[in-house]
């Protein structure tokens, strides 16, 4: 028997007593670490999307709700069909300061053999694009050739195997990696490809806005804006140089997003802030009547001939103990709540969400679990410099 | 013979509080006690209930700040040392069992009596605390936890400790309160054992007319004033 087990001893001896301090701590440890990894994931999420735009400015059909359905497409993956003639291409590199102009064009799937539900079909140009393509060519770096598709991580397709869409065999070459926005479930392919697709497309009937006068079309055109130009100048001169097209900076385009990101995070931000508060006091408080229920056993180890420091040693590696118990339990469970439900979360906040590295998730689950052993510390430190006011007489005559 | 004599000594020891009742409603709990306790001697103090008798063994065992007045034990001011010289000193020289439930809950009996032997990093020795428990009567519940003890069980396992411990002092607080005639015998005749034996200063605080036929001395507390009988 050495005192250094004592602590150890009071834990195991007393389950239902550690189990109720260890839960509380569970709940605090839960709450931070599960809330911060959603926020991590919503920035993460945020700077992706930004990435993966890399344009400055976005020229889309004039269609009032064209914006709405651009925004869908980047956050949920929205399938949606829009179209310009290609030859607002050309209108596009006509205005000064355009540096670099490439078009994509989307076509919505009608439910395809790799998901439950629709996806959205790319065309890219890989001659002119700057905003897939670096993208695509850290999973596949040759050229993409007719009927070849790139898939994005959440599409069930394997590579090599055949994707078929509207009735057309397209072969999956490459897959990419995961972004936490709408472009994870979308499938990529050149423009030869993409034509191919209206094509099938139209004869199902399924566009309609396909220029009839069998023009090439475009769903929207990213520019880069030249160096020494300023972006929204450029932009006003797009709005008034290409006919029924609207161009928006990338930057306000996500403004919004950001705006409803840096509002969830606040919120979650606040909640966790919240918990911690709660937590704390309820620590403090179970701390103080822990001990206050203890006093007498307390007193006892002072007239055995432990001194405040030593006593207060001992509460503190209980409470260190406790805390340290209760914050592995809780990122375990919180773990166990996050991250299998990845998708669900992301849905019902519709916002873009990009799972943290694994790197990084050790971090806040080591960040959480330091926090919690820190709080359970104060707690016990605070109630053992109460304790040490008193002289344990007159503890043990109130106890008595 | 012993070739020394230890002294714990008492001078103008005060002990007063504040009902909380009402504002400068002061009393002493002990009022000027004077007191010199020697080895070798078991010192006995009688009185009634709420006479001041529970405070002064805590004044004398350096677990209560006096008001007042000052306690030695030999050379040192108790309440002149720092926690952590008056915790060790009280570890190593003062073995003190108190009133009513004195053990660790979630240490078996055998465990707390070992417990002061721990304090400081020293060896526990099982064996001779087993001596103890079994002087008291008490060795086949070693391994028992104090929930599953009666009051006179629990009081025997205080005593036990204490002895362990060793201690140059020992004071006890009403140590046969809750204990039978046989067992009632058995304690005090360890004490005036520790006493004659030993060579140990002990101060009984006892309701129990039987504890003062083994008594050197008998002081008894009225009013928180203590008086030579």
């Amino acid at each position: 028997m050495k005192l250094s087990q004592l602590p150890l001893k009071n834990l195991t001896r007393r389950p239902g007593r550690t189990a109720a301090l260890m839960l509380l701590t569970a709940f605090l440890a839960l709450s931070v670490f599960g809330g911060s990894v959603v926020v991590d994931a919503l920035r993460g999420g945020l700077a992706s999307l930004e990435a993966r735009l890399g344009a400055d400015i976005i020229v889309m059909p004039a269609e009032a709700e064209s914006k709405v359905s651009f925004k869908n497409l980047l956050l949920q993956g929205t399938a949606g069909a829009y179209y310009l003639d290609a030859s607002a291409l050309e209108r596009v590199r006509e205005v000064e300061g355009v540096g670099q102009a490439a078009p994509q064009t989307f076509l919505a799937s009608l439910k395809a053999d790799c998901c439950a539900v629709k996806v959205q079909i790319i065309g890219i140009d890989p001659a002119t694009d700057f905003t897939v393509k670096p993208w695509i060519e850290q999973s596949y770096r040759r050229e993409l050739q007719d009927m070849d598709v790139v898939v994005g991580c959440r599409v069930n397709a394997d590579v090599g195997e055949d994707l078929r869409i509207y009735d057309l065999n397209t072969h999956v070459v490459a897959r990419l990696a995961e972004t936490g926005t709408g472009f994870d479930t979308a499938v990529y392919c050149n423009m030869a490809t993409m034509n191919t697709l209206l094509k099938a497309a139209e004869d199902k009937g399924v566009t309609h806005r396909i220029t009839s006068d069998g023009e090439e079309v475009v769903s929207a055109i990213y520019v880069k804006v030249a160096e020494g130009y300023d972006v929204g100048k450029v932009c006003n001169a797009l709005n008034g140089h290409v006919r029924k097209a609207t161009a928006v900076k990338a930057k306000s385009m996500l403004t919004g997003v950001a705006d409803s990101l840096t509002g969830v995070s606040r919120t979650v931000a606040l909640l966790i802030g919240a918990v911690w508060a709660l937590a704390i006091v309820i620590l403090l408080i179970a701390y103080a009547m822990m001990i206050n229920e203890r006093r007498r056993e307390f007193a006892v180890l002072r007239l055995l001939g432990a001194s405040r420091w030593r006593l207060g040693g001992l509460m503190l590696k209980e409470a260190a103990l406790t805390s340290l118990g209760g914050g592995v339990l809780g990122v375990a469970l919180a773990a166990l709540l996050v991250f299998p439900f990845t998708t669900l979360i992301e849905s019902s906040l519709g916002l873009p969400y990009l799972a943290p590295a694994p790197g990084r998730v050790l971090l806040l689950a080591l960040a959480t679990i330091l926090a919690t052993l820190l709080i359970g510390a104060l707690a016990s430190a605070w109630a053992a410099y109460r304790l040490s006011r008193s002289d344990p007489g007159n503890a043990l005559r109130e106890g008595a | 013979m012993w070739g020394f004599v230890m002294i714990l000594r008492a001078e103008n020891l005060s002990k007063r509080y504040m009902r909380k009742s009402g504002q400068g409603n002061n009393f002493y709990a002990v009022k000027g006690a004077d007191l010199t306790l020697e080895s070798g001697t078991v010192t006995v103090v009688t009185g009634r209930s709420g006479s001041g008798k529970t405070t002064l063994l805590h004044l004398l065992a350096g677990l209560l700040t006096p008001t007042e007045g000052k306690v030695w034990l030999d050379d040192s001011d108790l309440y002149a040392l720092d926690d952590a010289q008056l915790s060790r000193l009280r570890n190593a020289r003062i073995g003190v069992i108190p009133q009513g439930r004195s053990c660790v809950d979630t240490l078996t009996v055998l465990e707390n009596a070992l417990l002061p032997g721990t304090m400081y990093g020293g060896q526990a020795d099982p064996d001779a605390a087993l001596v103890w428990l079994a002087a008291l009567g008490i060795e086949s519940l070693a391994a028992a936890r104090p929930a599953e003890l009666s009051g006179g069980e629990l009081r025997r396992v205080a005593i036990a400790r204490a002895l362990h411990q060793n201690p140059d002092v020992l004071l006890a607080d009403e140590p046969t309160g809750d204990l039978d005639d046989e067992n009632t015998q058995r304690v005090l005749r360890l004490f005036r054992d520790q006493a004659k034996a030993h060579h140990k200063i002990v101060l009984l605080v006892s309701h129990d007319a039987e504890a003062a036929a083994y008594a050197d001395r008998i002081y008894r507390m009225d009013g928180g004033i203590l008086k030579s009988d």
